[in-house]
């Protein structure tokens, strides 16, 4: 085999795998699209389940998702926005930094179920929040940092040196240009990273089995100690725990969990188009 | 950034210096402290771990927690089980990863038209947004019956986890191992073409070297990604908490993985009980793995180039 040859047999190997890569990705979200769309309807969207969960629709399970992303969102925004501007504006060249960096690689790395345990035993034992959606949005909060840690330092270091050189020459304190010219610049990237860590948060099963996540519960929680279903969990529940349910409603929540998955990353990745396109450097 | 302020003329007077001084000084030590605050969780992790799961190892003899029989019904703690269940379905998985991730960042970084490489490289990102649940939903319902039709006399065996856990971790591994190719200078390519080599041996022979360090990081997080999975796993793998033999078809049976474990026992244990902190225990050398795998990879690249590959995830 001359060597151009081989060269054209590679290339042809190389396109073939990432077919074999790329094409089941397509196939698995079509096929969920396909065999979920049929169950999905007003009614199944704002009805809460009936009959052992074999009939009506997913509401409860929607809106302790929604609820959970929403107190993701409070509890990780503010540590994750303190530890990127730390690192990115703050942090010297010492152990310090080096022992912060380490810590949210480790943290990236902690495995969901893990993250269950540890919210387990601190938060709904220790602290004594019980099952509830406060130990849950902690739990899932925390689980969510490092994600958005690193794109908002990426934000952040993103913005050109002289914006900082001319603030401080002009007299503004430190604090005032990383406030009025470093953070507006950077925003639409430290959002892109929340809406990324959100959309993680809300697909996430393992780090709410312990800390939230309610099998059955048709009504409403009334406040943040108490327990709520959670759309992952619950189609866990109805396709693994519950006999003879019917495959529409299983293909239907896992379809409207997969829409709100990727909703989450598509406004993260057009925020982001959006950010470069306007970017005046 | 260490300009000097107070030399600048337009500064304000003195009682609004030193106000805006006192405020700048809060502000930063918050600051600080949110920086601190990953440490600080990752210690509370660890610690609240232990507090739940050291009975495990006082009370129970090592080796019977690390024996071969997990029963809990009995009061038999024996790790070894799970260990195997885990260990067989990563490495399934990343015999299955490993292949396609490489060879996809290969065709990414190196072959693919610049106009196909931006439609690809948005589906390999959705392939990491899909929840885990989703994918074991799928592997439990359509992917097993699949398995089972092909002769196994059951659809939920090791095969099939590692089978949906290679997909779930090659956006990981796709994603660094392409920085990794990036960060090879382009004078290497140019110098290997200029001596006559085809493309293809350029690659070979220049980049993928040189690459190399950065390609054994993309895998190890890669097998840090799949040993931690749970739900996908615990649909797939069957479940059953035996030591497979080495004899015919052991990748072909059910098996039952250390984070399948917690997750599927947790709910129906005493709080306390010795199988309670069991379960803690098992959480414990999960965490223990992973710390190992990301500090090496850490250390390997030096952090900061992990988290920029980590961060790039989008």
């Amino acid at each position: 085999m001359s060597r151009q040859q081989a060269h054209r047999l590679a290339v042809v190997v190389l396109t073939v795998v990432a077919a074999i890569v790329v094409i089941p990705i397509i196939l698995v979200i079509l096929y969920v699209v396909w065999k979920g769309l049929p169950a999905l309807s007003w009614a199944f969207l704002t009805e809460a389940p009936r009959n052992g969960m074999k009939e009506g629709g997913i509401m409860p399970a929607l809106l302790g998702t929604i609820l959970l992303t929403f107190g993701t969102a409070i509890v990780s925004f503010p540590l994750s926005i303190a530890t990127a501007i730390y690192l990115a504006e703050y942090a010297g060249d010492n152990r310090l930094t080096r022992w912060i960096r380490m810590a949210i690689v480790n943290l990236a790395g902690i495995p969901s179920i893990v993250y269950g345990l540890f919210g387990l035993g601190m938060f709904v034992l220790f602290l004594g929040f019980g099952t509830s959606i406060l130990a849950g949005s902690l739990t899932l909060g925390i689980m969510t940092m490092p994600v958005v840690i690193s794109t908002a330092e990426e934000a952040i270091l993103a913005v050109p040196q002289q914006f900082r050189t001319v603030s401080l020459s002009l007299g503004a304190t430190r604090w005032q240009t990383i406030r009025y010219q470093v953070l507006p610049h950077a925003l639409p990237g430290i959002i892109t990273g929340i809406i990324l860590g959100l959309g993680r948060a809300a697909g996430e099963t393992a780090p709410i089995l312990f800390t939230v996540a309610a099998f059955y519960l048709p009504e409403l929680p009334r406040s943040i100690f108490d327990q709520t279903m959670a759309l992952p969990y619950h189609l866990y529940v109805i396709s693994t725990q519950v006999p003879g349910m019917p495959l529409e409603i299983q293909y239907g929540t896992a379809l409207v969990l997969l829409l709100i998955v990727l909703s989450f990353t598509l406004v993260a990745t057009l925020v982001r188009t959006q950010m470069r396109r306007r970017r005046e450097w | 950034m260490a300009v000097a302020k107070e030399r600048v003329g337009a500064s304000p007077p003195p009682e609004q210096q030193s106000q805006v001084k006192w405020g700048e000084r809060i502000i930063e030590t918050v600051i600080k402290m949110g920086g601190i605050s990953s440490i600080v969780i990752i210690a509370l992790i660890f610690l609240f771990l232990l507090r739940e799961g050291l009975p495990a190892f006082l009370d129970i003899p090592l080796r019977q927690l690390f024996g071969p029989t997990w029963y809990p019904i009995e009061e038999m703690f024996g790790m070894l089980p799970l260990l195997a269940g885990s260990l067989i379905v990563t490495v399934g998985a990343v015999a299955i990863a490993l292949p396609l991730g490489l060879t996809t960042a290969i065709y990414l970084g190196e072959i693919a038209p610049p106009s196909l490489r931006e439609i690809l490289k948005p589906i390999i990102e959705v392939l990491a947004g899909i929840p885990s649940i989703v994918l074991g939903f799928l592997g439990w319902i359509a992917l097993a019956p699949l398995i089972q039709n092909l002769g196994a006399p059951t659809g939920l065996t090791a095969f099939t986890g590692s089978l949906i856990l290679a997909y779930m971790s090659l956006p990981t591994i796709i994603s660094i191992a392409e920085d990794a190719l990036y960060a090879v200078p382009k004078e290497y390519r140019d110098g290997a073409l200029a001596i006559g080599a085809t493309q293809w041996q350029a690659i070979w022979r220049v980049v993928l070297p040189a690459a190399r360090p950065g390609l054994v990081i993309a895998v190890m997080l890669g097998i840090g990604r799949a040993i931690g999975e749970t739900m996908a796993v615990m649909m797939v793998t069957g479940n059953a908490a035996n030591i497979p033999s080495f004899q015919t078809g052991f990748f072909f049976v059910p098996v039952r993985t250390m984070t399948a474990t917690i997750a599927a026992e947790m709910g129906e244990v005493a709080q306390g009980s010795l199988h309670y902190s069991t379960l803690f225990a098992i959480g414990i050398v999960l965490f223990v793995i992973s710390f190992a795998i990301n500090s090496l990879a850490g250390r390997l690249v030096g952090v900061d180039g992990v988290r920029r590959s980590r961060g790039g995830m989008l």
